[in-house]
This record gives structure tokens, sequence and C-alpha cells, in this order.
């Protein structure tokens, strides 16, 4: 048996350190660890509850909004504030061109050369990857001599000696399987995708000023909806997100879509591999009538247990019994010892034990994350867009069963399949054609409400602090890319009295718990064959497929001020 | 090249070799020659600390040079956990061969602040702490880009109580030139505009005195926001939304930043000049200032600052020019000259610094 540490996990977001048994060319154990914490719920405490979005957007910047929309969402149901129509229409159209950007993101820039080998795309005959990339999709960017012309400028790339964020790549390496002219459309689309993805962002910066890290504000939306004013949102400002919404739902439907069911046939082995957990969670999101009224949120709300897709079990935010954190194997103590805790109820004291630095290994018998362990009813549970797309489908989504039976079909893939590491890539892509279809939707109703005379985008109800109760508890729950997301927040004297946050990658990437339960991440490896163990292609497909987010994951918050072993520079 | 001891002969054909390993066309090897012969470019090391990586993706959302472009023409980045395709081991081996290979001559840029509580146990890749690998990595670097408020100034973990002992990149490293790109994150075309600024003149642009490259954070949002007629005139929203909201007034009563905040925002704008907070009806929270965080709550306005001192004025102003606009425009202009004059003789950002005065920057108590 051999230990393979994967340090530093490349292409995520955050810090994420990976060891794995091996026996026999297969993953036996494999331990997820979270190494880099900031202490953000300590410093939301005592500041004013309409501020903390900012404070906890700042949680990540690559699923930037995701988190200052639980936060808002969070203070508005502690004060009982319901946003007018247009601000939540506005939050959905920010949410929407998240997805799309991250989401092409992960898939090319993040997760794409594990299957695309990039220096293999030097043998593509420019021709033939012409044809094959016209009988894909009518993206008009697939002539011989478009190819030519970038082989020829990724040829001059690779014999500098310079690869740069290339470097050190697998290329070569057997589980790399596509042709040399399907690579060579991968690592153009790759160019492409990257040159696109600052495009779709834009409807951040029309509605919140700039991305990453837009404005978000407590009861409703900052900008102002005026149809005869440069200084609001106009004609031409709508004009602008409606161009944007199209170009992007083209990209998808022209280039991302048929580049993934381009690339899935040649790994249909992974719709074997990486299934790990069999039990789903998803908050859901994208109201049609109000955040309040969860029946008709796009997204439905809900559970899966053990892959049962007849039915759906409900989930409470609230409810104390629900999701609650553990840390058995996180650096963290808690005063009443192996319980786990709601987060209204949370308490956290910092307490690394782990190996001094410089280490080789972490002790993976006892502590080894700076990530807590989520678990909803006792159960380890997976979240992403396999986990919403499973919700809603179960949920009998018509739209989702379409769109998810379309693309088995297409793969000629049992729904099983879905159940892996494939079909979390699958799933994502899969979601990003429905999202931008229902974008449309969402700016068409935008519009109809203006021409209806109905430019509300901000509530005034509430946001003067005199008007709320000396004490109130609110929870604000949402999707980011990755998966389920909640925000708790408790308000004492119109300050911040306990703040916390249990995200995506905290249910993903977590440590086991207190009875050996694997955590997403370490359940998905079990059993995935390693060609080399000197070479971590594998584990990073499957780590990779979940879109990891640690800067998200590993958090802390305290109820009662006590930092433990934590030190503060007098000079910072 | 011959200064290498390698001929031009043996030096096609080794390109000739080079494409034939790779499968080329013969056509494609004239190509490669040309590559090799260019300017070899840049190397770059990019490490993450503390951080939430807006600043990588701030940095992919650059127009101008696109950053594929950067990526493929004019830097060689040969280390980010953001992009890179190698992982673990070979990752790090790929930082090692260029912080060896060139040592002195690469470019250092840093993402996230560093803690230095515990013994920095806060912040561990590769078995390593931050500290550790911020020193290791700075030994080499012929300059440093502290890109953000985190490796600037510590952002919003270094925020009171500071839990990790967070701190701002220039703090630990000596010896270098180190250059602040402020916000939260950068402004896109900032960053791409201080890379190429290093590669096209070779050498670093001038700074402020927080190190922040003056080209981009000599003037305050304040002065140069398109809505700074409406403070002049005394025209401020005074509740989101509200009517005043929907003629795109000023928001200094809302508890802008703009006076106490050096950006480019007002200027270059974000995301190719789309638009900045301001424009989108949101104060701006003064992001790239050291300690913004502290300097909150963000919806109270400032207690004053330098021009009209404390907020009450603005008050009393608000009211008598509103009442003074709508007779006309003369007594508009008056005002404006006189808070012009006020504010003539200081250069922002060079003698003098926000928070300088003790009332100044403040939110009201």
């Amino acid at each position: 048996m051999s230990r393979i540490v994967v340090d530093p996990v490349t292409r995520i977001e955050g810090h994420l350190r990976i060891e794995a048994e091996v026996k026999d060319g297969k993953i036996v154990d494999a331990f997820s660890a979270g190494t880099m914490v900031r202490g953000l719920e300590v410093i939301l405490r005592g500041r004013d509850p309409r501020d903390a979005w900012a404070f906890a957007e700042r949680v990540c910047g690559v699923c930037t909004t995701v988190h200052a929309l639980a936060s808002v969402r969070s203070v508005e149901d502690a004060l009982g504030i319901v946003i007018p129509p247009n601000a939540e229409l506005i939050r959905n159209l920010m949410f929407c061109a998240q997805y799309m950007q991250d989401h092409v993101v992960h898939f090319y820039h993040l997760h794409a050369l594990d299957w695309v080998d990039v220096v293999n795309a030097l043998k593509a005959d420019p021709v033939e990857t012409s044809k094959i990339a016209q009988s894909l999709s009518s993206w008009p960017r697939s002539s011989p001599n478009y190819f030519k012309e970038l082989q020829k400028r990724l040829t001059g790339f690779v014999a500098s000696g310079q690869l740069g964020i290339f470097a050190n790549g697998y290329w070569g390496h057997p589980a790399y399987k596509l042709p040399a002219e399907v690579n060579l459309i991968g690592v153009a689309h790759y160019l492409e995708a990257l040159e696109w993805q600052k495009e779709i962002v834009k409807v951040h910066t029309i509605f919140g000023g700039k991305n990453p890290h837009p404005n978000y504000l407590v009861g409703g939306a900052p900008c102002s909806l005026n149809l005869d004013e440069a200084n609001a949102i106009n004609a031409e400002r709508l004009a602008y997100v409606g161009k944007l919404l199209d170009d992007a739902a083209e990209f998808i439907e022209k280039v991302y879509l048929p580049d993934l069911l381009a690339i899935a046939p040649y790994y249909l082995e992974w719709a074997g591999i990486g299934g790990g957990l069999s039990n789903y969670l998803a908050y859901g999101d994208l109201p049609t009538n109000g955040y309040g009224d969860v029946a008709r949120f796009k997204f439905p709300r809900g559970a899966v247990l053990d892959r049962d897709l007849s039915r759906i079990h409900p989930v409470d935010g609230k409810d104390p019994q629900g999701v609650q954190e553990f840390v058995s194997h996180s650096w963290y103590d808690y005063s009443k010892g192996e319980v786990g805790l709601h987060p209204w109820d949370g308490e956290t004291n910092l307490h690394y034990s782990g190996p001094t630095p410089p280490y080789e290994f972490l002790d993976v018998d006892r502590k080894y994350s700076w990530l807590k362990t989520p678990r909803w009813k006792g159960h380890a549970m997976e979240v992403g867009p396999l986990a919403r797309l499973l919700v809603a489908y179960a949920a009998g989504n018509p739209e989702v069963k379409d769109a998810v039976n379309g693309a088995l079909g297409v793969l000629k893939a049992p729904p099983a399949a879905l159940f892996s590491t494939l079909g979390r890539t699958a799933a994502r892509g899969i979601e990003s054609q429905l999202v931008a279809r229902w974008a449309k939707e969402f700016y068409g109703q935008l519009l109809t409400n203006i021409k209806n005379g109905e430019t509300r985008t901000f509530t005034k109800e509430k946001w003067d602090p005199v008007t709320w109760p000396a004490e109130a508890k609110g929870v604000g729950l949402t999707e980011a890319p990755r998966g389920a997301l909640a925000h708790w927040i408790v308000i004492k004297d119109r300050k911040i009295a306990n703040y916390q946050l249990v995200v995506p990658s905290t249910w993903n990437a977590s440590p086991r718990d207190a009875g050996g339960q694997r955590s997403a991440y370490e359940a998905s490896l079990i059993g995935t064959p390693v060609h080399d163990p000197k070479l971590p292609l594998e584990i990073i497909r499957t780590i990779h497929s979940f879109d990891p987010c640690l800067a998200c994951a590993v958090h802390l918050y305290d109820d009662r001020g006590d930092l433990g072993t934590v030190q503060t520079s007098p000079n910072v | 090249m011959q200064a290498r001891g390698v001929s031009r002969r043996d030096f096609v054909k080794f390109c000739a070799w080079m494409g034939a390993m790779l499968g080329l066309e013969s056509s494609a090897v004239a190509d490669v020659t040309k590559a090799l012969e260019t300017k070899r470019r840049l190397p770059v090391i990019w490490l993450h600390f503390q951080e939430c990586t807006c600043c990588s993706e701030s940095f992919i959302r650059a127009s101008h040079p696109l950053v594929a472009d950067i990526l493929l023409d004019k830097i060689s980045l040969d280390y980010t956990e953001t992009l890179m395709a190698a992982s673990g081991e070979q990752a790090e081996a790929a930082k090692q061969d260029t912080m060896k290979k060139y040592h002195g001559e690469y470019l250092l840029l840093v993402e996230g602040s560093v803690p230095t509580g515990d013994d920095g146990i806060y912040c561990c890749i590769g078995g390593r702490t931050a500290k550790q690998l911020l020193e290791e990595a700075a030994a080499g670097a012929k300059a440093i880009i502290a890109w953000g408020n985190c490796a600037s100034a510590g952002c919003v973990q270094a925020a009171k109580p500071n839990p990790t002992a967070a701190t701002p990149i220039h703090k630990l490293v000596a010896g270098k030139p180190v250059i602040n790109v402020q916000g939260c994150p950068p402004i896109a075309e900032v960053m791409a505009g201080v890379v190429v600024h290093l590669l096209a003149f070779d050498r670093i642009p001038q700074l402020d005195a927080l190190g922040r490259p003056k080209a981009f954070y000599s003037r305050r949002v304040h002065d140069s926001c398109y809505r700074r007629p409406y403070y002049d005139a005394g025209l401020y929203v005074e509740s989101f939304d509200d009517e005043n909201a929907k003629r795109g007034y000023c928001l200094y009563k809302m508890g802008c930043r703009g006076p106490t905040t050096y950006n480019s925002c007002g200027i270059i704008k974000w995301n190719n000049g789309v638009s900045y907070p301001i424009q989108s009806g949101h104060g701006c929270i003064g992001c790239s200032e050291a300690g913004f965080w502290d300097n909150s709550p963000f919806y109270q306005r400032l207690a004053g600052f330098p021009g009209f001192g404390i907020e009450t004025t603005a008050d009393q102003i608000g009211m008598a020019v509103g009442a003074a606009a709508v007779a006309g425009a003369a007594a508009h202009a008056v005002l404006t000259n006189i808070r012009k004059r006020g504010e003539i003789g200081r250069h922002p950002g060079e003698d003098e610094e926000p928070g300088d005065r003790p009332d100044e920057g403040k939110p009201q108590a």
C-alpha cells in the first residue's frame, strides 16, 4: 500500500490537499483536507447586519455573488423583509450570469485539462479538425485555417520551451483518450471561453457596478430603474443585458454542450467511476414568485436518499435536527464534546493539532482539516449540479427531465451513469443550458414589469435599525454553482451576534465524521484506478468534477468570543 | 543565441528535429524557429495564500490585452494554483524549476495575505506555511506585485479582530520592490496595465506613499465621479431607490466612500468600461484602502473629508444649494469653485493620505 499526497490540488479555488491510499492500482482510502482558514464569522460579529453581505461575499471570488445573496436573504429572513419583484428578477439574472460564467470556466479552465491533452493537439490535422467541429455545431470559428493558425501558435508556444500554465502537465498519460483533432478543438475553445467569460459577467457590472464582487443590498437591489434617465437602468442598459444573455446562450448551445457531448463518449468508463455517496441535497433557488414561495423555484428544494429518485425528502434550514456540523476530524474544539450543532447554536474554537510544518503527511486518524463536517439528519450528502438535477428530476420537473434524458440519449447511457465523475461533469453542462434559457425568461419578465409601470427595486421597510426587534434569527438559502449554500444569522441589539456559513465544499470536501462516514470527495475516490501513483491525473479528475471551492468551505464561528489559541497581531 | 555557442544552422536543425518530434508539417517548422528566436517571455510565479481568488478572476477579465494573449505571448506563468495544469509535486516542481533557472529574473505575483499567528499554521500548501513559501519565492524575485487588498493590506481577514494575524506582503519582504495593486479585487485592466508597464518599459511604475501605482491610484473616486456635480449642487440620494436615486444623484448620504478612496473606478470603470459601483446605484465601499472593512458601517455617511468637512455641512449645503439650483446655475458654479479652491495645492495620494486627519474618513459616530 502506498500513500499519495496531492497538495496543492490546482485548478480549484483555495487550498485543498488529498491524501490517498493506493493498493493494486486502485484507491482504497482517501482523506480530504482544507489547509487554509481566515475566520470570517468571528470578524462578522458585532457588525451591522446590512454590511454582512460585503464581508461574506469575500468568502469567495470564484463563486462571487452567491455569498452576498445568501447573506442578504438571511438578514431579510430575520427581519421579515419581502423584496420587490424586480429586485428578485435582478438577483435571478445575476445568479444566472454567475452560473453561466462559472460553469463554462470550470469546464474549460479548471476541468478540461484532465481530459484534453494540449500537447497532443499539435499532431491534429486542421482539415479533419474543422470537419469534426462543423459536424458538432454551427459555431462559426471552425474553418481549417482557423485551426491551422491556432496550431501554429500553439506549436510556437510549446517549442519555446516555456510551457507556462501547461508546464509539467500530464501530457501523454495513457488516461488521455481523445483523438488529436478533438484535443485541438478543446484547446481552441479553452482560449475562446477565456475570452468569452469576461463578457457575461457584465450583467453583474450593469446591475451591481463591478465583477468580481458586485454590490448587493438588504431589501432589494442597489440599482434603480428609470427609462427616462441616463443615470439609471434604462433601455440602453437593458438592451446590453439582453445581448449578453443571448451571446451567452449561444456559446453554451454551440460550444460548451457540443464539446461536452463530443468528449464524453471517449471517457464513458468514467460513468462508472467516482460515484461516491448516494445521498443528494439541494436547497433550490431561482424564485419565480418570490423567495417565500419555495414550491415555485426553478431549482426545487429537497433531498434524495439512497439514489431513490421516486422520493423527495423535505429540507428545512431552520430544523435544529436538520443541518448540523461536527468537528471530530477538524481542527476545532466543541465545549460539549462530540456533538452535532445546528448553525444557529454553533460554537467554534480554532485549535490546530496537526503536524508542525513542514510536514509530509497529516495525522488522518485524528484531526486533519480546517473544514468542519456537516450532516443532514445524520447523512453525508453530496451537493452541486448533479444533486440539483437529481432533486429536480425526482421532483418531476419536466424541463429538467427532458434535458437530462436528452443528454443521456446522445451518450447512449443509462440514468445510473449520472452517479459518477462523468455524471457530475455532464450535469453542469445540462444545467448551464437550462439556466441560459431561464435567464431569458427572467429578462422578459423584468421588461414586462417595467412596461406595466412596476419599477421598484428596493423596499425601505425595516431598513432603519430602529424598527428592528431586539433579537432576530434568519437563514438565507441558495444554490452556489458548486451546490447548496446557506448563511445563518443571529441579530441582537441591531448587531450580528452570530453568523455562520455552511457551504457546498464543506459538504463535499469535509473530513469523515465520528462514525467514520466519509464525505463526498473521500467517498468518490474509493475504487478509482491509478495508473501511476506519481501522477495524480485520475484523482484530480474526480475531485475536479465537484468544482472545489475551498476558501468558502473553511471558516469558523464562535458565539462566545473565545478564540482559543488564536493570537492577534497589534500591527496589522 | 550565438553567445550561448549555438550556430544558426544547428539551431534550425534543432527546430526541425523538434518539429518532427511533435509531428509537424515542415511549414510549421519556420514558425517554431521564429518563436524560439523571439525574446523569452518573462517568467512569472503567482502564489496564493489567504485569498478568495477574486484577483485571479479579475485578471482573467482583462480586455486589453486579452488574458489569453498575456499568457501565450507576453509572460510565462509558470506557477498559479488557479490555472496550471499540473497539481501536487508536478506543480511544485514547475515552481522550483523557475526559481532556480531564473533566479533574480522572475516576477513574483502574490494573491492573499500571510497568516503569521501560531507559526503560520492557518495557511499551509504542500505541507509548508505561506510564510515559508513567500520567503523562498521572494528571495529570487526581481520584483513583487501584491495583488489586491489581501496582499497589500490584509483585506477582510485582517479586519478586527484579525483572528489569524493576516499580514500584507510588504510587511514580510525586505529588499525587493513591492507594487501594491489595490482593490477588492483590483480592476482587471489595471492588473493587466501594471503587467504591461513592467514588460513594455522594463521598470517599476511610479508609486504613491502606499506603494500603489500612481497611474491608477492618484485620484479620489469622488474627484473623478460623474455624479460629482450633484454633490457640488447638494443633490443627494436620501434612500435607495427614492426619486433622487432614480435620477442618479450623489450617494454621499448613503455612505459612499468615494471621498476617501483612491482608485480609477470613475475613470477606467469596470469590466472594460461598462459601469462602476456608483453608476450602478451603490456607494463606493472603499475597497482599495487599507483597513476599509473597519471603516464601517458602510451605509453610515462619512463624518468628514477634505473639501466640506463635517456631514452637517453637507446637509446645510444640500438645503441651500438645492434651493439655489432651482434659481439658476450660477450659484452652483460659485459653490463648485469655492470647493475646488479648497482643494488646490494638494496632491492626493502624495503628501497626504486619507486618515491623516483625525475626523477624516470615519463614519459618523
